[in-house]
């Protein structure tokens, strides 16, 4: 299996590095067909890795391929972990990112940069996988950045455009606030274990768990809970959780193949991987837990209401993303880590689907993103109709859907999480802001899905007549990975939904404490196999608040159009609050992003330019200057006046011998 | 008694009489170089005040040494000298200002 | 005694006063003059204090040689003595105080300090026989013979030094060549021409 393993990941390297250096040799068929050869034996491998794993009975491998260095007794090394978890996302990552390449031939054909931007994305699989087989921290950092850095070069992929500028240099920046929690989160598990290894961090845990470390003298802290926290601040950058969230929409600057690959599918779920890959770390602390779930509980929600008013398509589903991120975080908060990778996993295809529909719509629409200025695209775009209705069924949670089980068991999964019973007034606290809200997410959610879907494909048709005229359905490299993205976004929960959340699918990879696991409790209880819970809908009330959500959706937007303009106006300090985005933009942008430049500009006037150029560099000289102009009526040039000096000096010199010595 | 205090006195007093002589005179270079004479005469006579008082001839022998240096000094300065007016038709010392940089 | 003691004062007022003549004299001329004076003091001062060779070198060296040379210097060079004259250095007051300042310092260092340490009194008496030129001459040329020798070199030095500064090349000036003057040959200063004889007009 080893050389599965180095394949999967050098294969992608191999072809990003192809097309990148020799782009203009290959030409763009070139490219293209390299970097897909690359990602497609990825691919075809993982699915290869998660058979053996799945029915072939093998097992986890750790292996240590290479040592980078060793100091001080820290190893530093490359190895691939690969379990069951590791196998599920790289079968995700692979999949998707082959999808986004079939598709980036049509989105980006007529591109300039098209071999620059396959390129990208193979290096980002690359790095992807990197990030997800890692066996120790330094790697799995390795990845979490080379991710970054790839998402910061697609996201300012249009480099010439100024909002994309200002994008990817938002996001960037906002990751660094996250990766700095990140970096002293790994500093910290270095500090307590000594090593970067995870086995080795993990048979640790309970001895680190034991120890408190004191941040600020006199308050000392469980230094589990410190560690959980920082690293989880480093998912919050990576995985946009509020308030760290802010890089995600404008992220949508970039090409929509990307989008779809990173900011919704696989880049994004970096930071829910990580921490089911450190639940044995997370498991140690129930305050992390708490604070886990709180973050995921606002940005579930939250992010949610603002996918109302919005007006682009792909910031429509850009929130829509947060949102779903945010339930993975509460599972991941309620320990329930199966549920969070499960609903992971289906989001991923579902996501992608959106995305890559979305993008379908825009190519139709000649790249206007506006959704005001489209409707009824019904009739012109029938195959990209129905797999984004299947996508976003399967977004809402639509009975029978991939959606639908994920969502469905994460949420009875919080209801009946370790949170519920807990004896704490906090607990009690934390449950009901995170139950209640993943459960009026759902109807939020669907409410945002269904006024796109309908405001892009029914109703009137609100765009101008030249592009009327154009209006076509997009060619096949678009619409097959459509359809073979809706496939699993329809199906795989009702295949998958047993195994990995009550088959005891990821085996040690994900350590759950007896009095944390909600999910065991379901089986038997809530859980009596797909068909089962598929029958039971009508006994929880996630079902009906999703389709409360449609009908909302169908007679604000397609019945009665004049409604929300009304609420609108009712509503204005809502709506403005809503539109400006619960004003995060300018807590960070004029906030800390203005502070932080007046404070800049504050240590380069009067810092750099008044202090050391004016008195310590100019000053110097000046002084040096005005000193030798006063010590210049000295040198008279006459014998005497030195002849005078000397004998001064000599003088001196006897009367301290004298009277002084 | 006529001992090693006053001829130490006298040295000392003519030294410091030749070096406010180095100090005030701006007249005429000559008279420097008179004055430096004068210094290394006072000088002289403190070393044959300590020989004669130590009873040893070495501090004899240097003040022949210095007399010899001397000498010297006063004919190179002089033919400087010679040389310095011969180019600028006067030794008055405040005219001599070039030793500024 | 007394009367060296006598001996000692008068030349001492006397050199100091020639010396105090040398700094404010007006006249380059008298400041020479009274410096031979003050030099001659010196040398009668050092005989009293029984270093008789260095009282003679002295007269011989400096009267009888350096100071020759300064008045000659100053006698040759035609010296602008009224324009010498005017003005008195700015430097004069704080140049008066240093000196007085130096005095001072000087005599605590004599009277003071030196009390106790070196000791007061007279020299230390000769011996039966002693001859002062003898006993400097056996010390120079034994222990200090190298001293000796790199004096000479200096002296030579200053003579070099001196010739070098002021000898110059003056234009227009008419010098024999003696070698051109030994090498010349008849033909090159006498041309024979052939000629008919001309009839006497």
């Amino acid at each position: 299996m080893y050389n599965y393993y180095l394949t999967i990941v050098l294969a992608p390297l191999a072809a990003a590095l192809i097309a990148g250096l020799a782009g203009k040799q290959i030409g763009r068929a070139g490219a293209h067909w390299v970097t897909i050869l690359g990602v497609g034996t990825s691919c075809v491998l993982s699915l290869l890795v998660l058979k053996n794993m799945f029915w072939g009975g093998a097992g986890a491998e750790n292996i240590s391929v290479y040592t980078w260095a060793v100091t001080d007794g820290l190893r530093m090394e490359v190895g691939f972990l690969v379990d069951r978890l590791t196998a599920l996302m790289m079968c995700v990552v692979t999949f998707v990112s082959l999808m986004v390449h079939i598709y980036t031939i049509g989105y980006m054909h007529d591109d300039p940069g098209y071999q620059r931007f396959f390129s990208y994305i193979s290096l980002f699989t690359f790095s992807m996988l990197m990030l997800v087989m890692s066996n120790n921290f330094l790697q799995l950092f390795f990845g979490w950045e080379a991710v970054g850095l790839v998402s910061y070069l697609l996201i300012g992929f249009w480099f010439k455009k100024q909002t994309a500028m200002f994008a990817n240099l938002k996001a960037f920046l906002v990751n660094r606030v996250g990766d700095f929690g990140f970096i002293l989160g790994i500093a910290g598990v270095v500090m307590f274990t000594g090593s970067l290894d995870y086995a080795t961090v993990f048979g640790q845990a309970d001895a680190v768990a034991g120890q408190s470390i004191e941040v600020f003298s006199g308050t000392p802290w469980n230094a589990m809970t410190v560690i959980c926290i920082l690293l989880f601040i480093g998912a919050m950058g990576k995985s946009a959780q509020a308030p760290l969230h802010v890089w995600l929409p404008d992220s949508m600057e970039g090409p929509t193949p990307i989008s779809a690959l990173i900011h919704a599918a696989t880049m994004v779920t970096a930071g829910i991987f990580m921490v089911a890959r450190m639940s044995p770390l997370f498991e140690l602390s129930t305050t992390a837990l708490g604070f886990v779930i709180i973050i995921g509980a606002v940005t579930a929600f939250f992010m949610g209401l603002l996918g109302i008013v919005q007006n682009d398509i792909k910031r429509v589903v850009a929130y829509s993303t947060l949102s779903q991120l945010g339930y993975m975080t509460v599972a991941l908060g309620a320990s329930a880590y199966s549920a969070a990778i499960f609903h992971l996993m289906t989001h991923a295809f579902f996501k992608a689907l959106l995305f890559l529909a979305a993008g379908s719509v825009i190519i139709a629409m000649h790249h206007e993103q506006d959704i005001r200025k489209m409707g009824g695209l019904k009739k012109y775009m029938p195959i990209t109709y129905w797999t984004s209705l299947i996508g976003s069924l399967a977004l809402i949670g639509f009975p029978g859907s991939s959606g639908f089980f994920s969502k469905d068991l994460l949420i009875e999964a919080v209801k009946e999480s370790h949170w519920h019973d807990g004896a704490s007034m906090g607990d009690q606290v934390t449950y009901w802001i995170a139950y209640l809200s993943v459960l009026l997410g759902v109807f939020v959610t669907a409410l945002y899905s269904f006024r796109m879907f309908f405001l892009v494909f029914h109703g009137e048709e609100r765009m101008d007549a030249e592009t009327k005229s154009h209006l076509h359905e997009t060619p096949a490299v678009v619409t097959v990975p459509l359809i073979l993205l809706a496939i699993p976004s329809a199906i795989i929960g009702w295949f998958s939904a047993d195994a990995v959340l009550f088959g005891g699918f990821f085996g040690d990879a994900i350590q759950v404490k007896s009095v944390h696991d909600a999910l065991t409790g379901l089986n038997g209880t809530f859980w009596h196999g797909p068909a089962a819970l598929v029958m039971h809908i009508y006994a929880s009330p996630v079902f009906y608040l999703a389709a409360l959500g449609v009908i909302a959706a169908w007679f604000l937007y397609l019945k009665r159009p004049d409604i929300p303009a009304t609420i609108k106006d009712k509503f204005s300090g809502i709506y403005n609050l809503l539109d400006r985005k619960y004003y995060f933009d300018d807590l960070w942008i004029k906030g800390f992003a203005g502070v932080g430049r007046k404070l800049g500009q504050f240590l380069w006037e009067k810092g750099d330019q008044l202090i050391i150029d004016g008195i310590l560099v100019n000053g110097t000289a000046k002084t040096v200057g005005r000193l030798a102009g006063v010590m210049r009526q000295i040198q008279t040039g006459y014998l005497y006046t030195y002849a005078f000096a000397m004998i001064i000096g000599l003088t001196a010199l006897l009367g301290w011998l004298i009277w002084l010595r | 008694m006529i001992g090693l205090e006053h001829y130490l006195t006298l040295a000392a007093m003519l030294f410091v009489l030749s070096v406010a002589g180095i100090i005030i005179n701006r007249r005429n270079l000559i008279l420097l170089l008179m004055c430096v004479e004068l210094m290394l005469l006072a000088v002289n006579f403190n070393f044959v005040a300590f020989s004669r008082y130590l009873g040893d001839e070495t501090g004899q022998v240097f003040v022949f040494f210095i007399l010899t240096v001397a000498a010297a000094e006063a004919a190179i300065g002089l033919a400087i000298l010679v040389v310095l007016f011969r180019n600028r038709r006067s030794i008055a010392v405040k005219e001599l200002n070039t030793l500024k940089g | 005694m007394l009367f060296q003691t006598i001996l000692f004062y008068t030349f001492a007022a006397v050199m100091l006063g020639a010396a105090l003549g040398v700094v404010f004299s007006r006249n380059p001329v008298h400041s020479v003059m009274l410096l031979v004076l003050t030099f001659f003091q010196a040398a009668m001062l050092w005989l009293l204090a029984e270093a008789e060779f260095l009282a003679i070198v002295l007269v011989l060296v400096y009267v009888g040689a350096v100071m020759v040379l300064f008045l000659f210097v100053v006698m040759m060079l035609d010296v602008n003595i009224e324009a010498a004259k005017r003005g008195i250095s700015r430097l004069a007051v704080p140049g008066i105080a240093i000196a007085l300042l130096m005095v001072v310092e000087l005599m605590q260092l004599i009277w003071l300090r030196g009390k106790g340490e070196v000791g007061s009194g007279g020299f230390a008496p000769t011996p039966e026989g002693y001859s002062n030129t003898k006993a400097l001459g056996s010390v120079l040329y034994t222990e200090h013979v190298f001293a000796f020798e790199m004096a000479a070199v200096i002296l030579l030095l200053a003579i070099i030094a001196a010739i070098t500064l002021t000898m110059r090349k003056r234009p227009g000036l008419k010098v024999q060549n003696i070698a051109e003057q030994v090498a010349v040959q008849a033909k090159d200063r006498v041309r024979i021409v052939k000629m008919d004889a001309e009839k006497k007009q």
